[in-house]
């Protein structure tokens, strides 16, 4: 078999891992603030499986020669985060983080399900586990979806609302990569507009289903640039807070 | 997690005198022979009063309780640390979510709890309304107060309450866990750099006030509880509940290199017990009745919270289920 082209692999992890960590951080911001006691719990556990994620991509990444987890989280720059805008985005309300969840989650789960046959095995290994966790995250989602989506009127039109506000958003997590045709041709993932392409005929019949309706793909514009290092104003408030204490001294064992 | 400064009502002019006396007699035996009462067995009303102002003073205690260590899990150093504080301030919110259903089985809501909450009409452990300045002062929270926590609900997990009781005994559990995270961070901070030694001292002459107050007045000044006593209904006196805690921590914390910012505090070997200046209780009752440092804020995110959420929670009442079953 040829070898894998590291770079290619590479960027794939951080788009990834810095995903899962940010948008862990920013699912925890519900601690202590959820609707329901249940949802400040939900919202906890999802937000620490996705920073168990992100640690277990950082780790494959320190594998491949990288810096170390904490080092590659707590203290890396900006421009050098390759996260989608959808996950930037401080919590708001409850329907923008519960349909943020329920996009971003989907994809996740289609991504994981395409990875557990990647061709870098490390990788499948760990997708095959993820899988299993997005499982829970998914039926939370659309289990949400569905209630709020079809409770009344007032829910409804919310739901609606922030399901248009996040779909240019969610499709920016498809932003292709300059590997896209590497990764595809050596079996590691095939590709993010293949990707793209499940997940909306995954979503379509969930969203109707709630009777909610589909914006439309063709007149959406992508919000696009988060993977190549350019992000909303809301990431860099975000890393300063993260890394406030860390860097107190980050030589330091806290 | 929460300690024994429960405002009780002073129950010495208590209805139980209304009460028949056959099933008084019958219920104080059960309770002699330690039996468990449970939710559809007779109870005096003052009985199901005090154990709903307790237990919802509790459950309150875990989720303001979840605000200031809460807002340090954007900022928790490194991958271990932030999972763990993340899980750890979930539990206490999970804690108030049995809580709230061990109470609804006396028959309040947990509705008309958080509104009791929020309206200030209802309390919760005094020690939340100090702020967590930096990241110390969240491990000072997690190792000591958790550790009071437990001394007290150790003890009230043996009450007479059984969906009380079972909460307690699964609460007890999760504490145990947060006090080994509590100490572990401590122990990083005191041994590390003279920064992190810093920032752990002042953490704790930060706190070791708001945790002399954690169990409640002095028994001299506090109102009678015999009757609640007698129902297994209070567990543990307030100053034994200090003593406790002064002998299983105070060692332990010197052990550290640390001080504690109190010149009386050592122990007395003619009695047995530890001598420490007496803390300030008028500011106790000032505190735990609205003006510490942090009552408005906290009330205020509560509050914020319940009204962000309110279409949520509209969105999910169908009328013929209103009714919740209790988790314990
Ligand atoms: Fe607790
Ligand atoms: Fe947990
Ligand atoms: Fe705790």
């Amino acid at each position: 078999m040829n070898e894998l082209n590291k770079d290619a692999i590479r960027d794939l992890l951080y788009r990834m891992a810095d995903d899962q960590l940010i948008l862990g951080h920013r699912n925890s911001e519900w601690t202590g603030l959820g609707p329901i006691l249940e949802e400040d719990i939900a919202f906890s556990s999802m937000a620490q499986d996705k920073l168990g994620q992100s640690l277990a991509l950082y780790t494959l990444l320190h594998d491949l020669g990288d810096k170390d987890p904490d080092t590659l989280a707590f203290n890396r720059e900006e421009k050098d985060f390759k996260c989608c805008h959808l996950v930037e985005y401080p919590i708001g309300g409850y329907e923008f983080s519960l349909m943020r969840h329920f996009l971003f989650d989907s994809s996740e789960a289609l991504r994981f399900g395409m990875l557990a046959g990647s061709s870098f095995s490390p990788l499948a290994k760990i997708a095959r586990k993820f899988r299993g966790e997005l499982r829970y995250h998914t039926m939370h989602a659309d289990t949400w979806i569905r209630q709020l989506g079809g409770a009344n009127e007032e829910s409804r039109a919310k739901i609606q609302s922030s399901l248009e506000f996040c779909f240019p958003l969610a499709l920016g997590i498809f932003e292709p990569s300059d590997y896209e045709k590497t990764l595809a041709e050596q079996g590691v993932f095939p590709g993010e507009s293949e990707l793209q392409k499940e997940w909306l005929a995954h979503i379509e019949p969930l969203l109707a289903g709630s009777g909610l309706s589909m914006p439309d793909v063709s007149s959406c514009k992508p919000s696009y640039g988060g993977r190549k290092g350019r992000h909303t104003e809301h990431l860099k408030p975000l890393l300063d807070e993260m890394t406030e204490v860390y860097k107190i001294d980050p030589s330091a064992e806290w | 997690m929460y300690g024994g400064g429960y405002i009780f009502e002073d129950s010495r002019n208590g209805s139980d005198s209304a009460e028949d006396p056959r099933k008084l007699e019958d219920f104080e035996a059960r309770i002699q022979a330690g039996e468990k009462i449970e939710p559809m067995d007779w109870m005096p009303a003052e009985y199901r009063k005090q154990l709903i102002r307790m237990i919802e003073q509790h459950a309150h205690s875990e989720i303001i309780g979840a605000l200031p260590e809460g807002t340090w899990i954007t900022r928790a150093p490194g991958f271990r640390r932030k999972l763990a504080l993340m899980a750890k301030v979930q539990d206490e919110v999970g804690h108030a979510q049995l809580l709230y259903s061990a109470a609804e089985t006396l028959g309040k809501p947990r509705e008309t709890m958080i509104n009791d909450l929020i309206s200030g009409k209802s309390k919760y452990s005094n020690v939340f309304n100090y702020p967590a300045v930096t990241w110390a002062d969240t491990a000072i929270i997690a190792w000591l107060i958790d550790a009071g926590a437990i001394i007290n609900q150790v003890a009230n997990s043996k009450g007479s309450y059984g969906p009380y009781c079972r909460a307690l005994e699964r609460i007890c559990m999760e504490e145990s866990f947060h006090l080994k995270y509590g100490h572990d961070n401590v122990v990083f901070l005191a041994t590390g750099t003279p920064k992190q030694r810093e920032m752990v001292q002042d953490a704790l002459n930060r706190w070791w006030k708001p945790i002399m107050h954690f169990f409640g007045p002095s028994d001299k000044i506090s109102v009678h509880t015999e009757t609640l006593m007698r129902w297994k209904v209070k567990m543990a006196s307030n100053d034994d509940m200090r003593q406790k805690f002064l002998d299983m921590y105070v060692p332990k914390i010197w052990e550290l290199g640390l001080t504690i910012p109190d010149p009386k505090l050592k122990k007395n070997e003619d009695t047995g017990h530890w001598d420490y200046t007496e803390p300030d209780w008028e500011e106790f009752k000032r505190v735990i009745n609205g003006d510490g440092p942090c009552n408005k804020e906290r009330l205020a995110v509560r509050r914020r919270a319940e009204e962000k959420g309110e279409w949520v929670r509209r969105a999910l009442m169908r009328n013929a289920e209103e009714y919740s079953v209790p988790l314990s």
